[in-house]
């Protein structure tokens, strides 16, 4: 199946569909007539649909998040900000807006570990982490890690040390979790370019442990 | 609604399964199911309180059945027919068969990047002072309202303690509502011991919280 975002929405409905759609799944077929029938209302914009897609195929992703936490690494002051308003310390370095209104940072140490979840339904912050992977939404990690979530992280290939308290934030309202995790040891002398690249997206959804660096 | 959504403890859905190099699309459509739902949402015809509730009054085995796209999409189309944008016809043919009903806006391509920047915050002023403060056990009351709730079934009845203080927000009880109650409610997180929510056998170490409107509390002696 193709991955094109950038066909002609226009000439969908002017084709045969019987010919044009006979390789398409259901739901593919179910999600273009309904953008047929939208477009057709005047409900929306079919050019907006494509900007929507690309700001979350390009613009925003874990590589923003990835920047926060680097920088609480390496900024004190800014790492102290992040943990009294983080909405604010974030919107700084230009990351806001949907699924992200209300941010608070969750500062991962050798004695409490951080993970995040939306039991209800899939509640994520988007301006730092983009659009969660499939897991994330899944049944098995929203009915799991509130009730057993060094299991979870096993699921990872992770573990905890026995005596790290671990705390499981459930996103039940419109505040959105963003795990700090430990800076590894080995990164004393990385810049902050460096150190975002370590920066996993699951670490800063609490499912990955970033390892020391030799 | 104690509807098959509110997954919080259920014990039947195997292990959490990563998906290495994982796509952001599994396939065209999903990427379209997204920006058709955030398009249609910024038409004012509903807010976001009303189409999760939409999405978790889905037939359970349709919703447990359908990927997160397929159920955004069977969201989008529950709400569209439900305030006659749409008519089931419609949906099936992808054709236009009845006069467009006029929306509030229609998002244009150069409105895109600077809606999702501005985002909905759901923060209100609200007079008056929050009644719990940090530190306060509760216990969340044991509701099960027909309507939609966020409060999750897992929680309800137990104590915990309240650890911070969010400001007033929209309670989604009342806003999820149609005609949309669009009142505020004090806003807390509260966490509980995992050994309290789950017995015995749980994590010593675990505490678990939840975000939670103050009528969703009450004080304990």
């Amino acid at each position: 199946m193709s991955s094109n975002h950038t066909e002609n929405h226009g000439h969908d409905h002017d084709h045969d569909h019987d010919h044009e759609h006979s390789h398409l799944s259901p739901m593919d077929l179910r999600v273009r007539a309904l953008e047929s029938l939208l477009s057709a209302k005047g409900y929306i914009d079919p050019a907006a649909l494509d900007r929507i897609i690309e700001t979350y195929e390009t613009d925003v992703g874990p590589h923003n998040g990835a920047r926060v936490v680097a920088k609480a690494w390496v900024d004190p002051a800014f790492h102290d900000w992040l943990s009294k308003d983080a909405t604010a310390a974030i919107a700084s370095l230009g990351y806001t807006g949907r699924q992200g209104e209300h941010m608070v940072a969750l500062m991962c140490s050798p004695t409490e570990h951080h993970m995040v979840v939306c039991t209800l339904c899939s509640c994520y912050p988007w301006p730092v982490l983009g659009l969660p992977p499939v897991w994330y939404k899944s049944a098995p990690y929203r009915s799991k890690v509130v009730r057993d979530p060094r299991g979870v992280l096993a699921d990872f290939g992770q573990t905890l040390p026995a005596s790290t308290h671990v705390r499981v934030w459930d996103s039940t309202a419109e505040v959105r979790y963003l795990v700090i995790p430990q800076r590894p040891e080995g990164t004393e002398d990385w810049t902050e370019a460096q150190l975002a690249a370590l920066v996993t997206r699951d670490a800063m959804i609490g499912t990955d442990l970033l390892q020391a660096v030799s | 609604m104690n509807g098959p959504h509110d997954m919080g403890g259920m014990q039947c859905f195997g292990p959490v399964l990563p998906e290495q190099n994982e796509p952001l699309f599994h396939a065209s459509w999903e990427g379209k199911a997204l920006a058709l739902t955030v398009a249609m949402g910024a038409s004012g015809a509903w807010n976001i309180d009303q189409s999760r509730s939409t999405r978790e009054s889905l037939p359970p085995a349709t919703y447990l059945g359908s990927s997160y796209y397929e159920i955004w999409i069977r969201g989008l189309e529950q709400l569209m027919l439900s305030r006659d944008l749409v008519t089931q016809a419609e949906l099936t043919s992808g054709q236009l068969q009845t006069p467009a009903k006029p929306v509030a806006r229609v998002l244009q391509a150069d409105q895109v990047r600077a809606a999702l920047a501005a985002g909905s915050p759901s923060e209100r002023t609200m007079a008056g002072a929050p009644h719990f403060a940090i530190g306060t056990r509760v216990m969340a009351r044991n509701l099960h309202p027909a309507g939609h709730t966020r409060l999750p079934r897992y929680v309800r009845g137990h104590v915990g303690i309240i650890e911070r203080v969010h400001g007033a927000h929209v309670l989604p009880d009342a806003n999820s509502q149609v005609p949309a109650d669009p009142q505020a409610d004090w806003l807390y997180t509260v966490s509980f011991a995992a050994v309290d929510l789950w017995g015995a056998d749980a994590d010593p170490t675990a505490r678990v919280s939840v975000d939670a409107w103050q009528g969703y509390l009450e004080a304990i002696a």
